[in-house]
């Protein structure tokens, strides 16, 4: 990957969005300013819960997370122009892999059984997929709303497929190794991305163009629309995690893992679920993203590395803390942009270590060394 | 004299590349050139990552350092490439001295994200400052002359990169077994190393500039070979390549720092040559590749590839004491029978919860005490106030006179406390006479440098001598070589023992040493103990084991919810009626 054109495409990405000329800032700017920032803080918000909740039941570092937004994006945006995406392929691949490794295991303990499971989850989706993108059910005149739940199909299965394949064999790894596999599994993906998508970048057209008029100010049709998906889907992960018994064995797991095994969890299938989640997740963040900003096949690092500055801010433990900071990241991300356009992404990250000294030097629970 | 077996492969290794020239074609002699460069950054990850255990996702930063500052100076004041080396290294060196400053007090995984943070700033940082040339970077750099023969060849290049990298590994090579290294090598503990008095983070904070080092010489030898400098070979892209190449090759020794880059390197070229075909596709296979191939290491086999390497070659042989030494300076002991330990009306509370609460006892020069109690009762949290690992709510402790209740663990050390661990912190991989050294830390004194450039030969041997002395005398002498993690937990206990007795301390602290032990194994242990009691040694036992200290000590300090409940001769406290009460419950609850 060149990162010179990492970056400036980065760059063009924003300029596109309603950051008016660099100029004196007024209360109209800021507050567009503001909207900008919880349009994009939103994502990061989501992604963020999605890397908290993995972290807590795996002990991963999501790292990709970004990439499924961007192959999310970039899906989304391919199916609006009438073109079959090639995320089929990628996630036929990951599939095959996840059956191959499951087999092998299988081999291994001599039991057979969960093998089905696997070979549902690996290959119904591309499957189902391949047979609705090729068929001419959704060109590019088909509802909205199809495309999107095809891009959920295509994209959100592609997490617990990483985690069968790349994450669970490291179950018992320290935080540190499954953190560089998770930058190894990032670079793949970013990989495969350059191959299955190309080095262009796409943007897809708003779902809801238009503004709506508030009497002081005006709000984007698309930020409302966010924020009700985002809504939604906190207050489904909330109803999912007080209310019903898988949410109560991933909490578990999260609290204790050897405490939840004894009681009869199985963690690893705690562990699928938290990545079907973080999948989902995702995927609905790349829905949200693609009208806002044009996304390439290597936008995903960036904008994961966002969140992560949330999930840092909450300790990597709390869910409000965590959407709180990536809210604020969005809106910081926003200002800077407009004072210092060039240096928006060096100022994000200068912005990242302190929050990291902040949590080092107060969060005593990680002393405990890892080797 | 013939050469050491070991140093056969390396020897090799190392005519096969000076010969390269003239037996093999351009791009190989090309490809070494790179898979050098390389090695030198990744020497430094070595250290960093597989000997203190700091993931470093930022090198290539530093690499472009010291490639920026060099091709900066030579440009401004037009001077030879030779003559900004050190201004490279001296830019290197202190951005990594101030930024491992901030990111060593960086716990656990935020480390990892925080050194991401800072290869991400100095990359945008290169691209956007003034007079840096932005993302298109600065040409027409000058290469590097020698006798006025230039050295943009493929073939001189090779050889000067592997001239330094051969250096540079035979100083790490020294380096990581010398006393220095040793310390190095035990940083994962810093619990343990600042027990024995060594500066954790300011021994850290040198191996993060060691590394930045390395990686700045490799920056300068890029920008004047390539004549170019621009900052896309020193984003995150390239740090993520070392960081995988170093793990490729494996970070346990520095030869997977060569051989990660071997593999790395070949595979790209092979990729590139091999699979045209595949280009017209435009996928980035690289990174498909290298990714799969580290997570499957990650996966099957952790250490990287040289352990399977090293499987078939000869091996170093394992630090050996030397027959005759001169021993180590000695610490003068306390008076027999005078105070050596105060403990005034020590208290914790850990927020509401009063954890102990004014106690007080004295320990005589000469004396074997034990403090013992029920679970709970506050000992493990005493023997972490009087060894400084947690300060105290209230109270004081003198150590023959001085007050060290506010002092650090290894300023307690230096003092002449010794002590052991409760749950055993061995280094497993380390040998038991490397472990038992760590001990003698405060008795030596060369640093960093002098055990890179082998100066601390003669104090290494006296250390080793006195490591060796001491596993003799608890009776693990035959043991020396076998790593600390293949022993028993009972052998584990003594040699932990020993490591402390290297301390040459003037009271030594054993935390529960008989917990967890076979009767055979207690018996062995209280055995030692009192030989070393009859050696005039000062120990205080924490136990929870009655039998075990009753025959041992010459005085009981009993605690039961953090207060001291008796105190006396073991028959004394035996038929004490709180101790009995406290023991085997009350009659009437």
């Amino acid at each position: 990957m060149n990162a010179v054109a990492y970056w400036s495409k980065s760059r063009a990405a924003h300029s596109g969005s309603t950051s008016p000329d660099r100029g004196r800032l007024n209360a109209t700017i800021a507050t567009l300013l503001v909207q900008d920032g919880l349009t994009s803080g939103l994502i990061y918000a989501l992604l963020a819960v999605s890397i908290v909740l993995v972290f807590l039941v795996t002990r991963v570092l999501w790292v990709p997370a970004g990439d499924m937004v961007a192959f999310a994006a970039l899906t989304m945006s391919l199916l609006r122009q009438g073109i079959a995406p090639n995320t089929v392929w990628l996630l036929a691949g990951l599939g095959l892999l996840a059956v191959i490794v499951q087999a092998w295991r299988c081999h291994r303990s001599g039991e057979w059984r969960s093998l089905r499971g696997v070979l549902l989850l690996a290959l119904l989706p591309p499957l189902l997929g391949y047979v609705i993108t090729r068929s001419g059910l959704a060109g590019a005149e088909a509802p909205v709303l199809v495309h999107a739940l095809i891009t959920l199909l295509l994209v959100a299965p592609m997490a617990p497929l990483l985690y069968l394949t790349a994450f669970r064999p490291l179950t018992e790894a320290s935080v540190l190794v499954k953190l560089i596999a998770a930058v190894a599994t990032h670079y793949m993906l970013v990989g495969f991305g350059l191959l299955f998508f190309g080095a262009e970048g796409l943007r897809t057209p708003p779902f809801i163009s238009g503004r709506l008029d508030v009497g002081i100010t005006t709000l984007s049709w698309h930020l409302l629309l966010s924020l009700a998906v985002s809504i939604v889907m906190i207050a489904a992960l909330w109803v999912f995690f007080e209310r019903t018994l898988w949410g109560k064995a991933l909490r578990a797991t999260a609290l204790n893992r050897f405490g939840a095994r004894l009681v009869g969890i199985r963690t690893e299938r705690a562990g699928l679920l938290a990545f079907g989640i973080a999948g989902l997740i995702g995927a609905l963040s790349g829905l949200m993203i693609g009208p806002i900003a044009t996304i390439y096949y290597d936008s995903g690092f960036l904008i994961g590395l966002k969140a992560f500055i949330g999930v840092v801010c909450a300790a990597m433990a709390s869910f409000p803390v965590a959407v709180l900071g990536a809210l604020a990241v969005g809106v910081f991300e926003a200002f800077a942009s407009f004072f210092a356009s060039a240096l928006k992404e060096a100022i994000v990250f200068v912005l990242l270590v302190p929050i990291l000294l902040w949590r080092s030097l107060t969060d005593h629970s990680l002393h405990g060394e890892d080797d | 004299m013939g050469v050491p077996a070991h140093r056969i492969p390396a020897l090799v290794v190392g005519a096969v590349i000076v010969l390269s020239p003239w037996i093999m074609p351009v791009w190989v002699v090309t490809l070494l050139g790179y898979i050098g460069l390389n090695a030198i950054v990744c020497l430094g990850l070595v250290l960093l990552t597989g000997m203190v255990g700091i993931t470093s996702f930022g090198q290539a930063a530093f690499v472009g350092l010291g490639a920026y500052v060099s091709a900066l100076c030579v440009l401004g004041f037009g001077v030879s490439p030779w003559l900004t080396l050190p201004a490279a290294l001296a830019a290197s060196g202190l951005a990594g001295a101030l930024i491992g400053w901030l990111t060593i007090r960086l716990s656990g995984h935020y480390l990892v994200l925080g050194t991401m943070a800072w290869g991400l700033g100095l990359f945008y940082l290169f691209g956007n400052l003034q007079g840096l040339g932005g993302f298109n970077g600065i040409a027409g750099v000058p290469r590097l002359e020698a006798a006025g023969l230039s050295l943009v060849e493929p073939a001189p290049f090779m050889l000067l990169v592997w001239a330094v990298l051969a250096v540079l590994l035979a100083g790490t090579t020294i380096l990581i077994n010398s006393r220095a290294g040793r310390a190095i090598r035990a940083l994962r503990d810093p619990v343990m190393v600042e027990s024995f008095g060594v500066q954790s983070a300011t021994l850290k904070l040198k191996v993060f500039v060691v590394a930045a080092l390395f990686a700045g010489l490799a920056g300068w030898l890029h920008a004047h070979y390539l004549g170019h400098v621009s900052p896309s070979p020193f984003g995150i892209n390239a740090s993520v390549d070392y960081l995988f190449m170093a793990v490729i090759g494996g970070t346990g020794s520095p030869a997977g720092a060569v051989l990660g880059p071997a593999v790395v390197e070949s595979l790209r070229t092979l990729l590139r040559d091999a699979v045209p075909a595949l280009k017209g596709v435009g996928g980035n296979f690289e990174a498909i590749v290298f990714g799969a191939l580290v997570i499957l290491l990650l996966q099957r086999a952790s250490g990287g590839l040289a352990p399977y390497l090293s499987r078939w070659l000869p091996q170093r042989p394992p630090a050996r004491a030397p027959a005759m030494a001169q021993p180590l300076p000695r610490r003068s002991l306390p008076a027999t029978g005078s105070a050596l330990l105060e403990v005034r009306g020590l208290g914790k509370r850990f927020g509401g919860l009063v954890a102990l609460q004014g106690v007080s006892f004295d320990i005589r020069a000469g004396e074997i005490v034990a403090l013992i109690g029920p679970n709970g009762a506050g000992k493990s949290t005493l023997f972490n106030l009087v060894t400084g690992v947690l300060p105290p709510s209230e109270g004081e402790v003198l150590l023959q006179g001085t007050r060290i209740e506010t002092r650090p663990p290894r300023a307690i050390a230096a003092l002449g406390v010794a002590r052991t661990f409760q749950h055993v912190r061995l280094r497993p991989t380390m040998t038991c006479l490397e472990n038992v050294a760590i001990g003698a830390w405060l008795r030596g004194r060369s640093g960093v440098l002098a055990g890179a450039l082998a100066l601390s030969r003669r104090e290494d041997a006296q250390s080793l001598f006195e490591a060796q002395r001491q596993l003799d005398r608890v009776g693990l002498g035959a043991q020396a070589d076998a790593p600390a993690g293949s022993l028993a937990l009972g052998s584990q206990r003594v040699l932990e023992i020993a490591r402390a007795l290297a301390a040459d301390p003037s009271l030594l602290m054993l935390d529960e040493p008989a917990a967890g032990l076979r009767l055979q194994e207690k018996q062995a242990l209280a055995a030692l103990l009192r030989e070393l009691k009859s050696q005039g040694v000062t120990v205080l036992v924490v136990e929870h084991d009655m039998d075990f200290v009753m025959n041992l000590v010459d005085r009981v300090v009993v605690l039961q919810f953090g207060t001291k409940i008796a105190e006396g001769t073991p028959d004394e406290v035996r038929r004490d009626p709180r101790v009995i009460e406290a023991y085997l419950g009350g009659l009437d609850d």
